[in-house]
């Protein structure tokens, strides 16, 4: 077996050297019944090629991304993911290396993170930011904690454009929660969130660009809620926005949750992924997960370390903040290092091109008979409404090769009124001729 | 003026019906530097025992406990800026909060400053 | 006060001449101190927008976004990888974490665009690799524990575990159980498990530890009750010992009417060994990343599968994918009893990839020769260190990780951090020390199945001629270490009470105009 070094000469020497007769004694502890007393149904060890063999089968099976035009968003976007990050985290010393409680040691990840941490407050205009979380998802129900132990209140309320899994999320991790309101989808704009606000209320949450591509008032969400002493949790799924939107900080926003794929991360069916949280400076010891932070070593030379630690649960135990013990460092070291290679100057230019395209999209498609857009305002992701179910619609373009978007009745299953609605996503990776064939392909489907 | 201890670490300086809380030396000395205190809101009403403050260290946080029933009259602000007094000066310019005893007669189950110091021998 | 004094101490160590850094290893200055708003090292068209649909909410405020040319970038995290520990470069006898080789065909694999490139909500059928692979998974998972049922979509180990005492808490409220209000943790858990149990709202019973390092089958009788909803055991435990009484321990639990949540972190001791649904587990998470070899990145993405007894599997949350008329399915809502939704879309598809991969190269056969190293291995590092060192827990062979105590230390200056750090500077990565609670100074030692007898035997020769060293007075060597890591200790106090979390732009050092 390539993986395992002793030979069999080394086992029965080592065996020796413990003074055991063979390895069953080392099992003694094991109850009889329990110990090597089946015959397990799965194959034995396999060469590599072969490995490979069976995984290629599997993946051949899929249709990827790039075998043809590609429209799916609604929480995950296709963007390029330049040469160079993938390589460097694929480093031994990024891709092998533990989390970094020798910060001796570890100073490259705990640099990276300090380095994270300043682009993830910089992007979203907070103060302070976390060292991620495991995605957007779970981000949003760990905000949603974070404000009520912030506001000691316990009324939260879920925006009708928060993206359906996130809502979900945030349902089972406050399961049966009577102070739990859970707006109705608002496919058409903005919503009636403001007049949920009342003295009760820990925390209004808000995605924008939402689950149908509208841009949410932000200001005016903030102003609300702080008129009542609310807090005002911000939802980003589509972090590049950020380069084009302004800063949901210089709005108000108390804390921000964003899910980070698009920078430096693939699509990988959904995971693993990446939770960016940023908050304001006097809320840091109610904000959950790993930090980093800048201190000096025994030299007086600059280093950091993890800080902070005693909210956590190795330390808190059942007094912890949040049951999280890690965080998702090689996709935080994809994200800084993309983010890294962009700068100011290319972020901007990503997020001008993908708003670009959608503009280009949407005009396209506001010119296929029997297709209404939905979007005012939109920022690389928009909502049509068809003539008939979107999801068997979607379901014959993808045997033309195009995949169009995602139904909205996939995430929405028991709300009729979403059955003709797709959400389409454009990013910088979508090209004319891709626009093209989908409109095309649309016609003659709708025809 | 007459100062109590808890077998918990907690020290109550009692003048009139008003006890000043904070922890002993020795305890600040087991824990380490403290880099936060969590103090709890004036106003607040305790009983004994309850979990009033949280101090932490680098690697741990302990709660503290309330020495005796009470309703919370102040805290130390200047805590927030420099825990660190909780090591350098434990007993005076280290203190957490102070508390109108409700129930006088708890103060007489504690231990005086003999008893406790038998204790951490 | 509660006296929590248990956490590791962090004394910054004496001064010392120790140059930190090398040639080969200078300082590499932050990114903003290197790059700027204009530099890039990603070339896009420019476009202007003439009909923004930004409805006014466009972006006022700048980015301050330090960025870097390729080169630059290349250098810069180059750099910085460099001042890391990794198993690549050294042995990582850390307990309980497991960092065990990772295959680069695991890697390799999960870049293949079949995976990688495929998006969580394109249609089922353009996915029908993805699923099988789910579903080829999940067996693998199933039949090594022996299970009913798994769910794969926690993105970590404490994500499985909340999943998992979500399921048992959702199964006994379907009952009308909902006066079980008490969860029974023994002493030497995981900070995870009374973290997880608090969040759902359950109070917490500690069971003591016995004097041989396991849990007492009648300690959890006497705390067994009609309010108990669970207990969360670690098996093999924190202490690296098996739990003999475990099939006792179950049965009470389920005489109780309550459920076992079985802790599975340190599966990798025993997989293809023992199946932990023949020990009467009914909820148990699996960590991806240190039984099968998913790379620890430097803190995750982990990936927490767990795996359901028959009484759990109907509350297993979504999604999970079943054979359909037109190939395998993917149920995405709730049916009947079932949970919800920990997470959006499915899961860590990266991470099951790289599984599969592992399971796949390693077979039956494999992981069963792998668990028995890991253990042969453990084993081997106490045998030959427990003269030089103290054993609390002599009486069972050890599992998968050997646990010594620091009471070979006592009447030295040196205290178990101090020693920890001493192996930084002999090229090792410190063990775990001062887990699991219950053994005062612990110092917990796993070697995992990667290392080969030549390794451990150089580490076996400096952890003695360190112990030596220790006792004989020497104390500078360890008070000052680490000395030749790229830093020395840390000041973690200063760093705690001014916390410094992101770079600040100097006042002189002005934004580029834009």
């Amino acid at each position: 077996m390539r993986y395992l070094p002793h030979s069999a000469h080394e086992r029965a020497e080592m065996l020796g050297v413990i003074g055991a007769a063979d390895i069953e004694a080392l099992f003694s502890a094991v109850p009889k019944s329990a110990l090597k007393s089946f015959r397990l149904d799965l194959p034995d060890h396999s060469p590599e090629f072969m490995v490979e063999a069976h995984m290629r089968a599997l993946a051949n099976k899929n249709q990827a991304g790039g075998d043809g035009p590609f429209f799916v968003g609604a929480g995950a976007y296709r963007h390029h993911v330049p040469a160079t990050v993938d390589h460097l985290i694929q480093r031994s010393e990024w891709l092998t290396a533990y989390t970094p409680y020798q910060p001796e040691i570890s100073q490259g990840t705990l640099q990276m993170l300090f380095e994270f941490q300043t682009q993830v407050a910089k992007i979203t205009g907070m103060d302070v930011a976390n060292a991620s979380l495991y995605d957007g998802s779970t981000g949003t129900a760990e905000a949603v904690l974070m404000a009520r132990r912030l506001t000691r209140r316990s009324k939260i309320v879920l925006s009708g454009g928060l993206h359906p899994h996130y809502r979900d999320v945030v349902k089972a991790y406050l399961k049966d929660d009577a102070d739990l309101v859970c707006l109705s989808p608002s496919p058409e704009g903005q919503g009636d969130i403001l007049e949920h606000i009342d003295g009760n209320t820990a925390a209004i949450v808000i995605q924008t660009p939402d689950f149908y591509g509208h841009l949410r008032d932000l200001k005016g969400a903030a102003e609300a809620a702080h008129a009542q002493g609310a807090l005002l949790i911000v939802v980003v799924t589509e972090v590049v926005s950020l380069g084009l939107l302004e800063a949901p900080g210089a709005l108000g926003a108390d804390i921000v949750v964003a899910e980070g794929q698009s920078i430096g991360n693939a699509l990988n069916f959904g995971g693993p992924y990446l939770g960016l949280m940023a908050t304001r400076k006097e809320f840091i010891r109610q904000m959950p997960g790993r930090v980093c932070g800048e201190t000096v070593d025994a030299d007086g030379n600059r280093g950091f370390v993890l800080t902070l630690s005693t909210r956590e649960q190795h330390i808190r135990r059942e007094k912890a903040t949040s049951n999280i013990c890690t965080n998702s460092g090689l996709c935080a070291l994809a994200f800084s290092i993309h983010m890294g290679l962009l700068g100011e100057a290319g972020f901007v230019r990503l997020a001008r091109l993908n708003h670009a395209n959608a503009i280009r999209l949407a005009d396209a498609l506001d010119g296929v008979p029997g297709v209404t857009l939905l979007n005012q305002t939109f920022f690389n992701e928009m909502t049509i409404r068809v003539t008939q179910p979107a999801a068997g619609l979607v379901e014959r373009l993808a045997r033309r090769g195009i995949l169009a978007g995602v139904p909205a009745s996939r995430l929405l299953p028991e709300d009729p009124e979403v059955n003709n609605l797709l959400i389409l996503a454009a990013t910088e990776l979508t090209t004319e001729a891709d626009i093209a064939a989908l409109c095309t392909a649309l016609t003659e489907e709708l025809a | 003026m007459t100062t109590k201890f808890t077998p918990d670490h907690e020290y109550i300086r009692v003048e009139g019906s008003t006890g000043t809380v904070g922890i002993t030396s020795y305890a600040q000395e087991q824990l380490g530097d403290i880099v936060f205190v969590e103090l709890p809101e004036v106003g607040k009403v305790l009983k004994k025992g309850d979990e009033a403050a949280v101090v932490e260290s680098v690697k741990a946080a302990s709660e503290i406990y309330a020495p005796v029933s009470g309703t919370v009259t102040a805290v130390n602000d200047a805590l927030n800026g420099e825990p660190g007094m909780v090591n350098a000066d434990p007993e005076a310019g280290g203190w957490m909060f102070k508390i109108e005893v409700s129930e006088p007669g708890e103060l007489d189950k504690l231990l005086d400053a003999d008893g406790y110091a038998e204790l951490t021998v | 006060m509660s006296m929590n004094n248990q956490g590791r101490p962090t004394g910054i160590g004496t001064a010392g001449t120790g140059a930190s850094g090398s040639a080969l290893l200078p300082d590499e200055p932050l990114l903003f101190e290197i790059g700027d708003t204009e530099h890039s090292g990603v070339d896009l068209p420019e476009v202007t927008l003439t009909n923004d649909r930004l409805g006014g909410f466009g972006r006022n405020t700048r980015l301050d976004l330090a960025g870097l040319t390729e080169p630059e970038a290349m250098r810069h995290y180059v750099r910085l990888s460099r001042l890391n520990h990794s198993i690549d470069s050294g042995m990582y006898p850390l307990g309980s974490c497991t960092m065990k080789h990772n295959p680069r065909l695991n890697e390799k694999m999960a870049r293949l665009p079949g995976f990688a490139d495929i998006h969580p909500l394109q249609p089922v059928s353009t996915v029908q690799g993805a699923l099988e692979l789910m579903n080829q998974l999940s067996y693998w998972l199933m039949t090594l524990t022996n299970t009913a049922a798994v769910a794969l979509s926690p993105k970590a180990g404490a994500h499985g575990e909340l999943l998992g005492m979500m399921a048992i808490k959702a199964a006994q409220e379907a009952k009308g159980e909902t006066h079980r209000r008490i969860v029974l943790v023994p002493e030497s858990a995981h900070g995870t498990n009374p973290a997880t149990a608090a969040f759902l709202g359950y109070s917490v019973k500690p069971i003591p530890a016995r004097d041989d390092g396991t849990v007492d089958v009648q300690a959890v009788k006497d705390a067994l009750s009609p309010d108990v909803a669970a207990i969360m055991l670690t098996n093999p435990n924190t202490c690296g010992l098996f739990e003999p009484q475990v099939i006792e321990i179950a049965q009470a639990v389920h005489d109780a009417g309550a459920f076992f949540y079985c802790d599975g972190a340190n599966f990798n001791a025993i997989m293809g060994v023992v199946r932990p649904g023949d020990l009467g587990i009914d909820a148990m998470h699996i960590n991806l990343h240190k039984t099968f070899s998913t790379p620890h990145g430097g803190g995750g993405p982990g990936a927490g599968p767990v795996v359901l007894s028959e009484a759990l599997a109907p509350f297993a949350p979504v999604p999970f994918v079943r054979k359909g008329q037109d190939g395998l399915e993917l149920v995405e809502h709730v049916e009947g009893k079932a949970l919800g939704r920990v997470t959006a879309f499915h899961g860590q598809m990266g991470m099951y990839v790289r599984a599969l991969t592992y399971m796949l190269s390693h077979g039956a056969d494999g992981l069963a020769q792998a668990a028995e190293d890991a253990v042969l291995n453990a084993n081997y590092v106490k045998a030959r260190l427990e003269h030089a060192f103290s054993v609390p827990f002599p009486d069972y062979p050890t599992m998968h990780e050997a646990l010594f105590d620091d009471s070979f230390l006592k009447g030295t200056d040196v205290s178990t951090l101090d020693f920890a750090k001493a192996l930084i500077d002999e090229g090792f990565h410190p063990m775990t020390m001062y887990f699991p609670l219950v053994v005062h100074g612990a110092m917990l030692i796993e070697p995992t199945e990667s290392e080969s007898k030549q390794t451990l035997d150089r580490f076996c020769d400096v952890m003695a001629e360190l112990a030596t060293d220790a006792k004989s007075g020497n104390s500078a060597r360890f008070t000052a270490a680490p000395m030749k890591a790229p830093r020395r200790r840390l000041d973690e106090t200063r760093a705690a009470r001014q916390p410094i979390l992101k770079w600040e732009r100097p006042a002189d050092v002005p934004q580029a105009a834009e």
